[in-house]
């Protein structure tokens, strides 16, 4: 087997996504967790960075918890590209020999991760939700859910190393930045060659920029097939708009084009994990629930009692949402200016 | 042109419930599909068959009923069918799996791959770009627009990504994961059904025909992971739910549960 076996420990790594030379959230998040896990296996953790130009980005990831950040810098490394980005992953593997390397559950980290775990013959956990170091063995217990949210599942990967997983954005803690923390920041250079696995970017698409972020907003406001229609999610935008919050929605909502497919929350969207949730006409598939069941408080308002959003709720009310909706509209309009 | 599409029966997880007593699946009674992203590939497959004439192969691997799947994309328009079965293929995780398919694949002719973007009973997303790693061909994930340039030497895939979408050029042999969203699967015909049941043949891979491979890089055997334990999604305590209530009984309700964690 090419696999690397575990005679070397060379700590706790994690991918740094970029995007546009910025760290995209997960990134953190994944840096404050492999802190964690290095603490439980006495190592340290390294920050694999591959990116057109460093910035300040090397120095974020040490002020959130890496001790070692190694920078890939190139031109074809600036936008994401497949072949490129695991060339330059896969040589610091080779070079470093990790016991864990995490990516974050991102359309980059989705596609680089296993591309990886091909190339250097390792196992790959998809999407995990918790990862902690099994206090006897050692060995990284990856934890993610199953059948479509059904059932969770506990993976291990007993001879391979790297142990690789992605981790979900939005689910572990990014550690609050300490300024001046030490860290080492160095350079490496694997060479690069174009070749027949190169794709070629033509043109980059962006679209409309989404004036809030579901995964970072502290309130959601979330509609679902009770909703009813395109035009009265302006409701659910009102209510959002009064509490300084976002809307979000179903998959039922994104298939039937009432609302863009990055507010989609749930197994095939986004995981989010705001201070309050508003579950709005959500009856609350199992799917659904895998995306929003984290947040902090969650309110559910349904016309049926038997919707089981109500078994994760907080507070459910069972009646009609539009006549509670504008209601609570104006009341939260009059708490605020009271 | 050959295209290969690989496809994967999948339970129906929309359709699978938690026994609220024991806290495990229900299985019983729940439908097999053939995995939404991979219809979608397929039928991306038969578009680019209908425009320019391909020969398409569909091509799954998993037990001898996954033969059902296989008949299905033959009467929506597939040409062939392949079916990779064997116990020694069984308890596969990703890796296993792609290097089996990947070991299927090299029997066969093709130019362009097509596999779903993900399975809805795994949810990895990590087959599709793992074969196009062990067969030394590009990958382009997330496809939600695919077209073949002129000259028939490369395509143009519209990539998507969380915030943007790449338009991007790969040359073929390549192998492209297709999302759901890329278009709406056909249906079968009647006469297509007919004649995938009746008369057409699938071709069926088992161990002993792919040599190349070792026993220790297929099945169970063969897999870096292992399933350590499963268990049931533990459920938070369950809050109150009101019922009965007016608008503005409701309204305030919702007013002073927020004023009590401080949102208000």
């Amino acid at each position: 087997m090419e696999s690397m076996n575990n005679e070397k420990t060379g700590g706790v790594f994690t991918f740094a996504e970029q995007v546009d030379g910025e760290l995209s959230k997960v990134s953190l998040e994944l840096v404050g967790k492999a802190r964690e896990l290095a603490g439980g296996l006495g190592t340290s953790v390294t920050a694999i960075l591959p990116c057109a130009e460093m910035g300040n980005m090397a120095r974020e990831l040490v002020e959130s918890g890496a001790d070692r950040v190694i920078v890939i810098a190139h031109p074809s490394l600036g936008d994401y590209a497949t072949e490129p980005y695991a060339h330059a992953v896969a040589s610091v593997i080779r070079r470093e020999h990790p016991e864990i390397l995490l990516y974050g559950a991102t359309s980059i980290g989705r596609d680089l991760a296993p591309r990886i775990s091909a190339r250097v013959r390792t196992g790959l956990t998809a999407d995990c939700t918790s990862l902690e170091i099994d206090p006897e063995t050692k060995a990284l217990r990856m934890t993610r859910p199953a059948f479509g949210g059904n059932l969770m599942a506990t993976i291990v990967s007993p001879n391979h190393r790297p142990q690789m997983a992605t981790v979900r954005p939005g689910v572990m803690q990014a550690l609050v930045p300490e300024k001046g923390r030490a860290g080492t920041i160095e350079t490496f250079d694997p060479g690069f060659t174009k070749g027949a696995l190169d794709v070629e970017i033509l043109e980059i698409v962006r679209r409309a920029a989404d004036t809030s972020d579901i995964g970072s907003a502290d309130i959601i406001v979330a509609g679902g097939r009770g909703v009813g229609s395109r035009e009265k999610f302006a409701l659910l935008e009102e209510l959002a708009g009064v509490l300084g919050g976002t809307v979000a929605a179903s998959r039922p909502c994104v298939e039937a084009g009432w609302v863009e497919p990055s507010r989609q929350v749930g197994q095939t969207g986004r995981t989010v994990r705001p201070k309050v949730y508003f579950a709005i006409g959500i009856s609350g598939a199992i799917q659904h629930l895998a995306g929003m069941e984290g947040s902090g408080l969650i309110i559910a308002v349904n016309n049926d009692e038997t919707a089981p959003i109500f078994s994760v709720a907080d507070l459910g009310i069972v009646g009609d949402l539009n006549e509670v909706i504008p209601r609570l509209i104006q009341k939260v309009r009059a708490a605020k200016a009271g | 042109m050959n295209i290969i599409v690989c496809i994967k029966q999948v339970p129906d997880t929309t359709e699978v419930r938690i026994d609220p007593k024991t806290g495990t699946l229900v299985r019983e009674g729940v439908p097999s599909i053939m995995n939404p992203d991979d219809k979608a590939g397929l039928e991306a497959a038969l578009r680019l068959k209908d425009a320019l004439g391909a020969h398409v192969t569909a091509l799954t691997m998993g037990p001898p009923q996954a033969e059902t799947v296989l008949r299905e994309a033959m009467a929506m328009g597939a040409d062939a069918a392949v079916l990779v079965t064997d116990r020694a293929f069984g308890g596969a995780d990703t890796i296993a799996t792609s290097t089996t398919l990947a070991a299927a694949i090299r029997t066969m002719d093709f130019d362009l791959i097509i596999t779903g973007r993900q399975a809805i009973d795994g949810d990895t997303a990590q087959v599709g770009p793992q074969v196009a790693e062990f067969l030394k061909i590009p990958s382009v994930a997330y496809a939600e627009g695919i077209q073949l340039e002129e000259g028939g030497k490369s395509l143009l895939v519209h990539r998507r990504f969380e915030d943007r979408s790449h338009v991007v050029r790969v040359k073929l042999p390549c192998l492209v994961t297709a999302l759901s969203e890329l278009n709406a699967p056909r249906y079968m015909t009647p006469g297509g059904i007919f004649e995938a049941w009746r008369e057409r043949e699938i071709r069926v891979l088992k161990r002993a025909d792919l040599p190349e491979l070792r026993d220790d890089e297929i099945g169970l055997k063969g897999s870096p992971t292992r399933v350590a334990k499963s268990f049931p999604k533990a459920m938070k305590p369950a809050g109150t739910v009101k019922a009965g209530l007016s608008a503005d009984e409701a309204a305030d309700e919702i007013t002073s549960c927020l004023q009590a964690h401080f949102v208000l």
